[in-house]
């Protein structure tokens, strides 16, 4: 047999890998902010302005009660004492009044901390799902490219990152802002020269607050970075991790582990040690200010600039002591917030990253004949037709045949890399047309062609006559019954794993596909039969048995064109031979193309393509090509001429 | 549970006591601060005294210095510690997960584990930072505030201590109601990280069924149970904060209310009782009070949280491995001999759903066993506990004269090379992954193993050679090509047994007969078990088992079986037909 070639190189430049080390750009994207913002208030006005409300009552409730110390003592405790009467009436209606006030606080408290609850978790919950949504339309590649336990960890690690986030630092601000607003217009009163001095120093605070906040914000994104590389690891060390196990490796992977645990761990306390800087730092700040302001107001005051007396000088750095600390709760608050960021870069990366392109307009629907004419119908009638609209508005409709033609079809995964020569190949409705080759000959890449895993230029697949570049992938891949070399099953019963290729099938179709798919015996030994739980994709079944379901699991969809990529590999041969019995009754009049590399699962197809290097260097049907005496023959031959 | 988690901060000890003491001298500076500005106020700023204002400001300065000095080192050794103790915490779970056999693995579900060595050591590392940090803080400052409004007056402060067993018993209501919700969030986290998993595997069969739609319902359900939880969570948590202010501010008003009777008792006089400035006072402490048991119920609340994934780590860090090396573990394969007696085994354990039963066979060293038999009639199973990735439910396998049981497991793996059916090759190198079978091995031995692999070929056709670079699962190389590098990394293992589990299936018959050619002429010493579907595969061995339901049909070379054996010639002849058209 011919040398082989790779069938697929790594895309390369690997850029979006994870880089476990190094310094990637680390710092938080403009938009982020901005889309976060969105992201927490779309669908949540309402709710957020209920929080506002609430939290301008407790606002309010707190002055009040901060007033309500100085009016007790003189107004009720003080004229009691002097006048002695005994009268403690007023005063107890005081303090229910007071009491009502408290209340109100209490109860604005408790409904701002349960709205936020919802409009957290319903913020997160939206992501999460527009996340996998998106997930859903990325294209092949991208999943070839990233390892799959750093996708995982979005979901989770970085999700998380903005609960704390969402439930407490909104809050917080607002609440904040309210009061340094309330505070601000009476320290402009008290005296406005102070006040600008203030401000100046409030935005030296934001500027170092920044800076640390920066620092910080960088360490963190790297942290989520490096937590997506061992949650990466993780993942894909625990699957394989019999492979291991065989191989002693465990030393191995712990040291690797080991070495990206430690970047981890250097990268959380370093985020974590410039976060936690942040509150001394504008604690002292803000006692700084407070000296200051004292000095200036005395030198302001002795030489009376401004009409400032000393009592104002007293009661300004008391108001400024009032606005500096809600500063400082919110520039506390920055240590969530810019751990929030890097986790939500992340996501909306994730986010951002091209679906899969799908121009495609012909649909595919359910048909009726009438007359020899093709109809639209709404119920199922066992007939499709593809819809094609035209740009001149008229409608046409095709019947779905199942045929398939390639011209001159060239591929390359990587520019340059061409790995597919000069295809040109025809399917009729109802023909088994079988791929031969050596490993890497390019026999999945032209399955992969056919469901548009991958994308060619125009025209050069046609499917019943359409270009499929123009048909829409769902329904394009809802016409291909595809199984595949690697079977990968869900957690679920067995009969939901073979119900996934066709939602609506009933327990009897199932057990009909399982059956034609020579699975039911098997299945009807398991402990529970159709409702044995299948764990971790099905560990519990041996690798045939997995085959068989995927197998049974294409036979339910029923589909018009079948492809079988190494579908019976693992099955041994005489339960092949009673499954191949069972397909090609069901595939009677549908088109099939096989992949295999036992020649007895190809030898009755109408055609035999021989691949090599990506090109097909005969074709014919078996007993055809024997007569050839080409590549087919001496391999038929060589399979029972070992030695 | 504990015990175990603290053994966790190890090296970081010195760290989390630092961390607390110095929060502890910066509690001590934040209580001086405001004690000097309020003297700078009154003794400074009211009558003027620029002088004082200087000499105090000095002072002030000074002490922000000393408090920003010691706040940064809090912050900094809490950080180091709490980093360094979930950094021990992931090591020492995922080394302990290396120790795991496959029932472990199965009894948590590696979706779980994946959730338990990320997520759940990030809560518990924040809630460790928590602890360091403001557990000191608040108690301090909560004593302190509790003695001075004492030392004012120690009847109304009275007050204080009706109120704070009220509020533990409220605050342990909560947390009795929250934390079970929260144990059960974690658990669907595991779920969600399984549908995550599950859909990236198997993205391919999505895409090909046109499920996007379904998975995305069933991602939505999950996501959907995490968000009722965690809002019903938090719904009960949100009576925390206003629990605690209605506490704090009926103390107020009692406060209020019986501080005014007795000043007007004491008619004000300091000599006679209570006065209004010991009021203020009082009420200032109540404030700080409040402050203090808020930040308190956060730790709790934070606690409580933490709590439910300590019990997850905990549960991973102490769990051990069925797996157990014998305490005087031999540490020596004397040879290749194989041997089952009276082998039983069930993947549960029990004995009535047995996947093999009363396998009884023995190979000598350096034997060629052909194993034969349907689809699930127990083939990979069998050679699965010849390296003692299972044990046997009943029975005895023995290698090299011994029982696997008795030797160190290292050992019998390093000697026992496995090409397991559904191979799996890592992100890396072809070089890196082909090192599996031997760290050391040189370029030369790698090209050796490939060549007998017959892998050498197309490796040298790539670009980039043996240093192509390989993605997760190996996707972006074929199916024969991975089978091909996965024997070829066993190889290196230079072992005295090697199982081929099907690992030629996706291999041309040509490529398989010479990979075969080459085992026999270049390891003729090494027992190999081959699991084969072809007939070909197997014809030469020196012992065929044909296997069916778990149990062994028959035994004996292509010439004994053929002909007298049914399945065996059944199989036979189902490939021989084409070649005889």
């Amino acid at each position: 047999m011919a040398e082989e070639r790779v069938q697929r190189v790594p895309t390369s430049p690997r850029g979006n890998r994870i880089p476990a080390r190094g310094l990637p750009k680390q710092k938080v994207k403009k938009g982020t902010v901005t889309r976060l913002i969105k992201a927490i208030t779309k669908g949540n006005l309402l709710r957020l302005g209920l929080v506002i409300v609430c939290i301008i009552i407790t606002a309010l409730s707190s002055v009040a009660s901060s007033l309500f110390l100085k009016t007790l003592i003189n107004d009720y405790i003080l004229p009691l004492v002097q006048t002695r009467s005994g009268n403690f009436r007023p005063l107890l209606i005081a303090l229910c009044k007071m009491a009502g006030i408290y209340l109100a606080g209490i109860i604005a408290v408790f409904l701002q901390n349960r709205t936020m609850a919802v409009v957290a978790q319903g913020v997160l919950k939206k992501i999460r799902n527009d996340l996998f949504a998106h997930m859903q339309t990325l294209p092949i590649k991208y999943f070839d490219t990233h390892t799959h336990g750093d996708i995982m960890s979005h979901y989770t690690n970085d999700a998380d990152t903005l609960r704390q986030m969402i439930s407490q630092t909104v809050p917080q601000t607002v609440s904040s802002i309210v009061t340094i607003a309330a505070v601000f217009v009476s320290m402009i009163v008290t005296s406005w020269h102070l006040t600008l001095f203030t401000v100046l120093f409030v935005a030296f605070m934001f500027f170092v607050t920044g800076k640390v906040a920066g620092k910080s914000g960088k360490y963190f994104m790297k942290q989520q970075t490096s937590i997506g590389d061992v949650n990466g690891y993780i993942e894909e060390m625990m699957q394989g991790q019999k492979v291991i196990k065989v191989f002693s490796h465990e030393p191995q992977v712990k040291e690797t582990f080991d070495k990206k645990n430690d970047v981890l761990f250097e990268n959380t306390y370093n985020a974590n040690r410039f976060a936690n800087n942040l509150g001394p730092i504008n604690n002292n700040l803000g006692h700084l200010q407070y000296v200051l302001c004292a000095i200036l107001g005395g030198v302001l005051a002795t030489r009376g600039v401004g009409g400032l007396n000393l009592g104002a000088v007293a009661s300004f750095l008391q108001l400024s002591k009032s606005f500096i600390m809600p500063v400082n709760q919110v520039s506390q608050q920055l240590n969530a917030v810019v751990m929030a960021l890097a986790g939500a870069e992340r996501i909306f990366d994730l986010m951002d990253a091209a679906p899969e392109t799908d121009n495609g307009y012909v649909t595919l629907v359910n048909a009726q004949k009438l007359n020899g004419q093709l109809f639209e119908t709404e119920e199922h009638t066992g007939m499709w037709a593809w819809k094609h609209p035209h740009g001149d508005g008229t409608v046409t409709y095709t019947e779905l045949g199942g045929e398939v033609r390639m011209f001159n079809v060239d591929f390359a995964y990587v520019e340059g890399k061409t790995v597919l020569h000069d295809i040109t190949l025809y399917a009729k409705p109802g023909q088994k047309v079988a791929f031969v080759g050596a490993t890497g000959a390019g026999k999945t890449t032209i399955t992969n062609l056919i469901n548009r895993f991958y994308d060619i230029a125009d025209g050069k697949v046609r499917y019943d006559g359409i270009n499929i570049n123009k048909i829409k992938k769902s329904d394009l891949r809802r016409s291909l019954g595809i199984v595949l070399q690697d079977v990968n099953l869900f957690t679920g019963t067995v009969m939901e794993n073979i119900r996934y290729g066709n939602l609506d099938a009933t327990d009897e179709q199932v057990i009909a596909a399982a059956k034609q798919a020579n699975a039911h015996s098997f299945i009807s030994r398991l402990p529970e039969g159709y409702n044995t739980m299948l764990t971790s994709g099905g560990a519990n079944l041996s690798q045939g048995q997995r085959q068989l379901i995927s197998i049974a699991r294409a036979a339910v969809a029923d589909p018009p064109v079948m492809i079988l990529d190494e579908a019976t590999s693992s099955i041994d041969t005489r339960t092949e031979a009673l499954v191949q019995k069972g397909m090609d009754a069901l595939m009677k009049g549908r088109t099939v193309f096989v992949i295999a590399h036992r020649l007895s699962t190809v030898r009755d197809a109408d055609v035999i393509m021989v691949l090599d290097h990506g090109r097909i260097i005969e074709r014919g049907t078996h007993a055809q090509l024997i007569a050839e005496g080409g590549t087919y023959a001496k391999l038929y031959q060589g399979a029972f001429e070992l030695e | 549970m504990l015990k175990r988690l603290a053994a966790c901060i190890h090296e970081y000890k010195t760290a989390s006591i630092k961390a607390p003491l110095f929060v502890s001298l910066e509690v001590v500076m934040e209580v001086i601060i405001p004690y000097c500005m309020g003297k700078l106020l009154d003794n400074g700023v009211t009558p003027g005294n620029m002088t004082y204002i200087l000499q105090i400001g000095a002072v002030l300065v000074l002490l922000c210095v000393f408090s920003l000095t010691f706040g940064v080192l809090a912050g900094r050794n809490a950080a180091f510690a709490s980093a360094g103790f979930a950094r021990n915490l992931r090591h020492d779970a995922f080394h302990n997960v290396q120790r795991f056999s496959f029932s472990n693995i199965d009894r948590f579900s590696v979706a779980s584990l994946v959730t338990r060595l990320t997520t759940d050591v990030t809560n518990l590392q924040n809630a460790y930072q928590m602890i360091i940090r403001i557990t000191v803080r608040a108690p301090l400052m909560l004593v302190f505030s509790l003695i001075m409004a004492f030392r004012v007056n120690h009847r109304l402060s009275l007050i204080f201590l009706c109120v704070l067993p009220l509020l533990a018993f409220g605050l342990g209501v909560i947390i009795k109601h929250a934390h079970p919700i929260f144990t059960r969030v974690f658990k669907t986290y595991d779920k969600l990280n399984r549908v995550v998993s599950e859909n990236l595997h198997g993205i391919r069969v999505v895409k090909a069924f046109v499920r996007e739609e379904h998975e995305k319902e069933k991602f939505n359900t999950v996501s959907e149970s995490i968000y009722s939880d965690f809002v019903s969570a938090e719904k009960l948590l949100a009576f925390n904060a206003p629990m605690m202010q209605l506490s704090a501010n009926s103390v107020m008003l009692l406060i209020s209310w019986f501080g005014a009777h007795m000043i007007f008792d004491s008619g004000n006089n300091a000599a006679a009782g209570m006065t209004t400035g010991d009021l203020v006072i009082l009420i200032t402490y109540a404030m700080q009070i409040l402050m203090n048991l808020m930040m308190l119920s956060m730790i709790f609340v934070m606690l409580t949280m933490s709590r439910a994934s300590a019990q997850r780590i905990y549960e991973v860090l102490e769990e051990n491995s069925d797996l157990k090396n014998p305490p005087q573990p031999v540490m020596d394969v004397k040879d290749g001999s194989v041997e089952f007696e009276n082998v039983s085994f069930s993947y549960a354990g029990s004995e009535d759903k047995l996947c093999l039963k009363n396998i009884s066979f023995s190979v000598r060293s350096g034997e060629t066993v052909g194993i034969l038999g349907g689809t699930g009639a127990g083939k990979s199973t069998l050679v699965q506990l010849i390296a003692r990735l299972y044990d046997a439910t009943t029975g005895t396998v023995r290698v090299g004269g011994r029982d696997v049981r008795d030797y160190d497991l290292d050992t019998l793996r390093g000697q026992v090379a496995m090409v397991l059916q559904k191979n799996v090759l890592f992100s890396g190198t072809i070089k890196e992954n082909l090192r599996w079978g031997n760290e050391n091995a040189t370029d030369e031995e790698l090209e050796e193993a490939c060549r007998l692999a017959q892998a050498d070929g197309f490796i040298r056709e790539f670009p980039d050679g043996y240093d192509t670079f390989i993605e997760q699962g190996g996707t972006n190389v074929s199916g024969g090509q991975k089978q091909r590098l996965c024997i070829a990394r066993s190889l290196l293992k230079k072992p005295k047994i090697l199982v081929l589990d099907d690992s030629t299936s996706a291999v041309d018959t040509k490529t398989d007969a010479l990979i075969r050619k080459a085992l026999r002429d270049y390891i003729p010493s090494t027992t190999k078990f081959i699991i084969a579907q072809r007939v070909s595969s197997v014809e030469h061995a020196d012992k065929i088992i044909v296997l069916d339901g778990g149990e062994i049909e028959a035994i004996g070379t292509h010439e004994t079986l053929l002909g007298h054996d049914q399945i065996y010639t059944e199989v036979y002849n189902s490939q021989m037909k084409g070649g005889e058209e």
